[in-house]
């Protein structure tokens, strides 16, 4: 139920965007997102809403932080 | 899609397992409670109950909002189909929820009743704007994340000027439930998965209490990499005794949560008492209807009270949902329960835990 599926918006207008969910289309509204969006941005989708713009810079950082974890493995 | 493709990589994936080998030394080991439902079928999907050490060990929690809506909640929806000439429109999951007669929507519908799945509330408000003559009733279930989206709906309806819809507000919230299980004796968490998506809206503060209590709290996404490193940060955080409510999905989480959406929420939606499924009532922890929103209840429109109902007999959904068993322990799982015949909403929902427990084990 509380299930969010990532999408890249390809076309957009004011209110609402039509985002690639894994090779669907779909016209979700944007009413929701406190931040402007632009084609080529990643939303997260939930019951036809963008509820979150993704932030590929801060899923970098969440990367680099695992990946420095993971390099702590003595063999 | 990178932003989940590099989220799946298995040797990242070996090496932390390894990792959290190494570091889960407790000899009072460590319990983790997966709070949200998606999260439940993602640990199934990925394997990860069976590469963690024998003392880390996962409990699935409250956090399917189809599985903790109560029987009596159930019921008042067969009630409005069954005594009014209204079509139901209501999310996938509810289905196959039987209520007390032990009938469900997908009986009712093949009786005549016009009832109608839909992705998004929106398509619910739509419906009823392009057929003005019938009356719509859309079931509104769901937590934090689920919550705006139906209150949108209303102001849509309202703005509209539309007469022939309301929605069943059945909508809860987390908070109240957390704290709940943070006072519960029977159960002995070191630190909770926290829900991605319920976040993204509430942001990380509603944490806050479980970091006080002596709990580790995780923000965590749904791939293998979010959640493996998170059970990993839990358990360093159990191991210094340095509780924090630490955001690890923050790719699509800030921490002060989708400020918009809630005031989307605020404005349609206050406070309530709400009963859940197993735990009883809880208050200030459901959403209801505000005063100049009231002609959208269907309860009111339709004069219907939910009925106070006890719980199936045999079925230990309640305890499923409270994390004092595993769905395996129900003397139902699989014989009398099962996805074909379900007698409880756990094994009704996709993202109930004992769903999860038969299909994947």
């Amino acid at each position: 139920m509380c299930l969010g599926l990532p999408g890249e918006i390809i076309e957009k207008d004011e209110f609402s965007a039509v985002v690639d969910i894994g090779g669907t289309k779909r016209e979700v509204s944007l009413m929701m997102l406190p931040e402007e969006v632009r084609i080529g941005d990643y939303v997260m989708v939930h019951v036809g809403f963008a509820i979150s713009k993704m932030d590929p810079e801060e899923a970098r950082k969440t990367l680099e932080t695992i990946m420095e974890i993971a390099d702590e493995i003595d063999y | 899609m990178k932003l989940i493709t590099d989220f799946r990589n298995s040797e990242i994936s070996r090496r932390l397992i390894k990792k959290i080998e190494e570091e889960s030394s407790s000899e009072s080991g460590y319990t983790i409670m997966e709070v949200c439902g998606t999260h439940t079928v993602s640990i199934f999907k990925y394997g990860i109950r069976s590469v963690l050490p024998e003392n880390v060990s996962l409990i699935s929690g409250p956090g399917c909002p189809v599985c903790v809506t109560s029987q009596g909640e159930i019921d008042a929806i067969f009630q409005i189909v069954k005594n009014n000439n209204v079509s139901l429109l209501t999310f996938g999951d509810l289905m196959k929820v039987p209520g007390s007669s032990g009938e469900n929507l997908i009986n009712l519908r093949s009786e005549g009743k016009d009832i109608r799945v839909m992705l998004s509330p929106l398509d619910a408000v739509k419906t009823a704007a392009r057929e003005p003559d019938r009356e719509f009733v859309f079931v509104g279930i769901g937590f934090e994340t689920t919550a705006p989206a139906i209150a949108s709906a209303v102001l849509e309806a309202k703005n509209m000027g539309l007469n022939n819809f309301s929605i069943l507000p059945y909508c809860k919230t987390m908070p109240e439930v957390l704290g709940y299980l943070l006072d519960d004796p029977k159960l002995d968490i070191n630190g909770f998965l926290c829900p991605g998506h319920v976040s993204v809206v509430t942001g990380k503060n509603i944490y806050q209490p479980l970091a006080q209590k002596g709990k580790a709290a995780v923000i965590t996404g749904f791939e293998p990499l979010d959640i493996l490193s998170s059970i990993l940060q839990i358990i360093r955080q159990v191991n210094s005794g340095d509780y924090c409510v630490y955001n690890n999905y923050s790719r699509v989480v800030s921490d002060n949560g989708n400020r918009k959406a809630v005031q989307i929420m605020d404005t349609v939606f206050e406070p309530c008492s709400a009963v859940w499924r197993g735990l009883g009532e809880l208050e200030d922890s459901g959403l209801g209807l505000k005063e100049e929103f009231s002609l959208f209840n269907s309860l009111e429109k339709f004069n219907v009270r939910v009925p106070q109902v006890s719980e199936k007999k045999g079925c230990r959904c309640g305890d499923v949902l409270k994390g004092h068993i595993k769905p395996n322990l129900c003397p139902l799982f699989s014989l009398q329960c099962n996805p074909e015949n379900p007698v409880g909403p756990c094994m009704v929902s996709s993202e109930g835990a004992c769903s999860a427990y038969y299909k994947f084990n």
